[in-house]
């Protein structure tokens, strides 16, 4: 800030001077490196060079220094930027910070991130909002694998340009040699990576030199100060070019003769008379009027908050996308994306997200991990779940489908978070990499609706759980654990309760051995159907006959019947009576109760044979979903698409 | 206000249209992510902003939520008359709150400490008032550069079912992607201006013409000096300590909160462009204007983990 201009200028002058500054620019940018290579002093610097460190702050900055700071009896530049009191007394910087300076070029916005390996997640969450990284090395050390990790990272984010910010070199003598080394080395490197710029600058935070002033002490060098780097690089032209894509945010709709469409343009432009599609439905429609931020508009730009009104009525609500018509994004429920895990809980293949894309959030599963990333070698490897801060390329399977760009190609339309449905924490992020076959497919086609339509649409495999076992013996207690587990894991369940059906669809049976069989017959009959539906369905009934379990097996496809022996030996079950029913029947109260005058004819093949006693419903419960798992049962539907 | 290009790549937003069009983003966000939002609404220049940019968010239509003042009865009293005149002028429903408990005992800045009035009178009454109507998220106007704890926090800040932050467990927050679910009781405070500094704000209320409460401009008030800060004397509430004299001074202020626990700067600023043109050449952040950050460096952060807005 030219302070001196300010103090002298007219009212007028200081009115056209904020004016100005309203055209001002704005860069994102993040910082990243090893734990001691100075992210912090670096930040520190740029605030105190611009002179945006106030006076009071400067104050408590000398009174922390004193407290926790590093470096003797200078002001200690890293406690400006740390935060939080535990990392400040650990002296290590856990999270992301975010940070503001301006020149009269720019406003700059910095993402501190930290260092370490377990904190990829800080790193990634700052580069997805940055325009540019800037990577430091400690001369001293030159690469280190942090180093390679960071520049992946920020590749994997999209981050197109790169400052390789050689710090510390007053500590190698400011010599030229091993500044060209390390920018040698780190090209060759980076070569893969697809930085449209890469700009390698000696400097010492510290002391300043070639942060925002140029040294003295290197008249080798030739390049930029790291600032005068910031304030000229030309980034985010690519959004602009873009095709036009809106995600609609709000509907607006004040009055019946007003309904608009609220969003953000995410990339490109549009103007009044523009031909728009909705994405999916294909359902068209022009422009009408747009209201910026100023008001009514011709046109609006990538990065605008606007409201859009079609010339027609057709039905859109948040989550649809408009998009032009000429370059149209890809429509699907499947698809390969990179994922960041950033939860201490693992990933689980079948396990049900919601996943966030734009404005729309839907349940997805990942159908197939298919090889995990080494953040240090680059190596693929395989894996079954994935740990926090791993990061890995999946096949998704979503429960409709979504429209969407790849992330190479568009950041808003191609980036998704994922989160746990019952802790509700964002636990991870996404980038579109390709719409897989089997999806894309699927909305050209005319489809039958049949059971295996239905299914794929549920994203589960249709199956009935046969709970069978003496009354007492802890069917329904399982089954509606089995239930509730299935539900939370957002799968599609019903049960048919023996009890619950006699009061209705079957209230005509009683309990003759021939009214038994009706009763199992009529069960089995309607759990086919709501297999044809795609529903997993848990049966709850005594039903103590072989043959007839063998019946409700057969009029079922192969494997579609699990069939729980529920054993409880009949003293337990006695003992527990739960209804009061074995004491009526001692009395002779009830007629043909099965296990006293009536037969229990155990299953001789169960799938599932649970011995019951003493054991918590919960872990049982917790045995036959590990079952279902086991075999297939919860993968997603679609398992086997694979991609392009 | 016309805004001319300044030789700028016509297509590349400028960074107050950037922000402002980020702040309308997360404010439609809450807005169709919630069942039932509302925004706090401080009277002061940051409030100010906030509110304007919502009303361009949903325009035509009004906000779909209501503001929501927590009324400590030590507000100035041109900032309560600024307060009922906004929201009659924008057609907006206005919430007033205040703890009855810190009513009915009388709780005074002057008598109790600025500690407990602003736990018992804003952080308390804060958290009553949100129980009260069952808000689900609650707009707040703070930004990343007032503080070194701010700068941590996330645009969808989460809190526990007892309004608690905890800084160590924030959701990861990715593009313009925000989580906004909550379990029952769980809430969202969430924060359009996180990437706005001070001097942004000033200049988009230049460039916008936003009307400001009277006590940011420098105007003859009557002061007393205590321990180093200036003292407005607003009403007979403030008894005078022996030696203390009232002065007539020319003063304006920075920030804008309980009158007692504001300090008021000696200033001739009296237009907006001469308050941005003193922003520029003061040394001095605007936090230090008020009691409550002073104790210790990191009390902000305690103050917000116990649900401090």
């Amino acid at each position: 800030m030219t302070i001196e201009n300010i103090e002298e200028a007219a009212e007028t002058a200081v009115t056209d001077y904020i004016l100005a500054q309203e055209s001002k620019d704005q860069l994102r940018f993040l910082t990243c490196g090893s734990v001691d290579d100075g992210k912090s002093t670096l930040i520190g610097r740029l605030l105190y060079d611009t002179k945006l460190i106030f006076e009071d702050q400067l104050a408590a900055l000398e009174r922390d220094s004193r407290k926790h700071g590093t470096v003797g009896e200078d002001i200690d530049l890293a406690l400006l930027v740390d935060g939080l009191e535990a990392e400040r007394e650990q002296g290590i910087t856990i999270d992301v910070a975010y940070r503001f300076f301006a020149t009269e070029k720019r406003k700059f916005i910095v993402a501190d991130t930290p260092g370490h390996e377990q904190y990829t997640r800080n790193m990634a969450t700052g580069a997805s909002t940055a325009d540019l990284a800037v990577l430091l090395v400690d001369a001293r050390n030159g690469l280190m694998i942090q180093t390679r990790r960071h520049a992946f990272i920020a590749s994997l984010l999209g981050i197109r340009h790169v400052v390789l910010a050689i710090n510390k070199i007053d500590l190698v003598g400011f010599s030229q040699e091993r500044f060209e080394e390390i920018r040698k080395e780190f090209e060759v490197f980076a070569n893969g990576f697809d930085f449209e710029t890469l700009q390698a600058i000696p400097m010492s935070a510290r002391y300043g030199d070639n942060v925002t002033g140029r040294s003295d002490k290197m008249e080798w060098y030739s390049g930029p100060t790291l600032l005068e780097h910031l304030e000229t690089v030309q980034v985010g032209e690519h959004v602009l070019e873009a095709p036009f894509r809106f995600p609609v945010q709000w509907v607006n709709r004040p009055n019946l003769d007003f309904r608009g469409y609220s969003g953000t343009v995410a990339s490109g432009q549009v103007a009044i008379g523009d031909e728009l599609v909705v994405a999916g439905p294909a359902k068209q429609s022009r422009v009408k009027s747009i209201i910026g931020a100023t008001g009514e508009v011709s046109s609006a730009r990538a990065g605008e908050a606007i409201t859009i009104a079609l010339e027609d009525e057709i039905d859109i609500s948040r989550g649809d996308l408009l998009t032009s018509t000429a370059h149209r994004p890809e429509v699907a429920d499947q698809f390969a994306a990179h994922v960041i895990w950033m939860s201490d809980e693992p990933l689980l293949p079948g396990r049900s997200y919601l996943l966030k894309i734009g404005t729309r959030t839907v349940t997805a599963t990942v159908s197939e991990i298919k090889h995990k990333i080494n953040v240090n070698t680059f190596e693929h490897v395989a894996g079954k779940t994935l740990t926090l801060n791993e990061i890995a390329f999946c096949n998704f399977s979503l429960s409709s489908a979504v429209p969407f760009d790849p992330y190479e190609a568009n950041h808003t339309t191609g980036s998704f978070i994922l989160i746990d449905r019952m802790s509700n924490s964002t636990v991870g992020a996404g980038m579109v990499w390709f719409a897989l076959r089997r999806a894309s497919n699927i909305h050209w086609q005319a489809l039958d609706v049949d059971k295996a339509a239905r299914s794929e649409k549920l994203g589960q495999k249709p199956a009935i759980l046969w709970f069978t076992g003496l009354s007492g013996s802890g069917k329904s207690t399982i089954a509606s654990i089995v239930e509730k587990k299935l539900h939370i894991d957002g799968r599609h369940t019903y049960t048919l309760d023996g009890d619950n059906v006699r009061h209705g669809l079957n209230k005509d049976l009683g309990f003759t051995d021939a009214d038994r069989v009706e009763n199992i017959r009529r069960v089995g009959e309607v759990a086919k159907l709501f297999a044809d539906a795609g529903l997993i369905t848990l049966v709850s009934f005594i039903s103590p006959f072989r043959s007839e379990r063998k019946m409700a097996r057969d009029l079922l496809e192969d494997g579609e019947f699990i069939e729980v022996f529920v054993d409880t030996p009949i003293e337990e079950c006695r003992k527990r009576d739960p209804k009061g029913l074995y004491a009526k029947a001692d009395r002779g109260e009830i007629k043909n109760f099965t296990g006293i005058d009536s037969p229990y004819e155990a299953p001789e093949n169960p799938e599932l044979h649970i011995r019951n006693v003493g054991r918590d419903p919960e872990e049982v419960a917790e045995e036959i979903i590990e079952y279902l798992r086991e075999h297939g049962y919860l993968n997603s539907f679609g398992s086997d698409g694979e991609g392009i | 206000m016309n805004m001319q290009s300044h030789g700028l790549t016509p297509e590349r937003l400028s960074n107050l249209k950037r922000l402002e069009a980020e702040s309308i983003h997360i404010i439609r966000e809450v807005a169709a992510e919630f069942s039932n939002p509302v925004m706090l609404y401080s009277i002061g220049k940051d409030s100010g902003v906030m509110l304007h940019l919502a009303m361009k968010a949903f325009y035509p239509s009004k906000p779909p939520f209501p503001l929501l003042h927590v009324d400590t009865t030590w507000k100035f009293r041109d900032m309560i008359a600024f307060r009922d005149e906004t929201a009659k002028r924008l057609g907006m429903d206005l919430l007033v709150y205040t703890n009855p408990e810190g009513l009915e005992k009388n709780i005074s800045p002057f008598e109790h400490g600025s500690s407990v009035h602003t736990h018992i009178m804003k952080t308390e009454a804060l958290k009553q008032a949100l129980n009260k109507y069952g808000f689900d998220a609650a707009f707040g106007g703070a930004r990343r550069d007032e503080e070194k704890s701010r700068a941590k926090e996330r645009v969808f800040s989460f809190r526990n079912a007892n309004h608690g932050w905890d800084p160590k467990n924030q959701r990861p927050e990715l593009w313009s992607l925000y989580n906004a679910r909550v379990a029952k009781g769980e809430s969202i405070r969430a924060f359009p201006l996180s990437n706005w500094t001070e001097l942004d704000i000033w200049q988009y209320i230049l460039t916008e013409n936003i009307p400001m409460v009277p006590l940011y401009f420098a105007a003859k008030r009557p002061v007393v000096n205590r321990d180093g800060m200036l003292i407005m004397v607003d009403d007979d509430r403030m008894k005078l300590q022996p030696g203390e004299v009232i002065e007539e001074k020319l003063v304006r202020f920075r920030t804008l909160g309980c009158y007692p626990l504001t300090g008021a700067i000696e200033s001739d600023a009296d237009t907006l462009p001469a308050i941005v043109r003193e922003m520029l050449i003061a040394r001095t952040s605007e936090r230090q204007g008020r009691l409550i950050d002073k104790d210790e460096s990191a009390s902000m952060e305690k103050k917000k983990r116990e649900g401090y807005f």
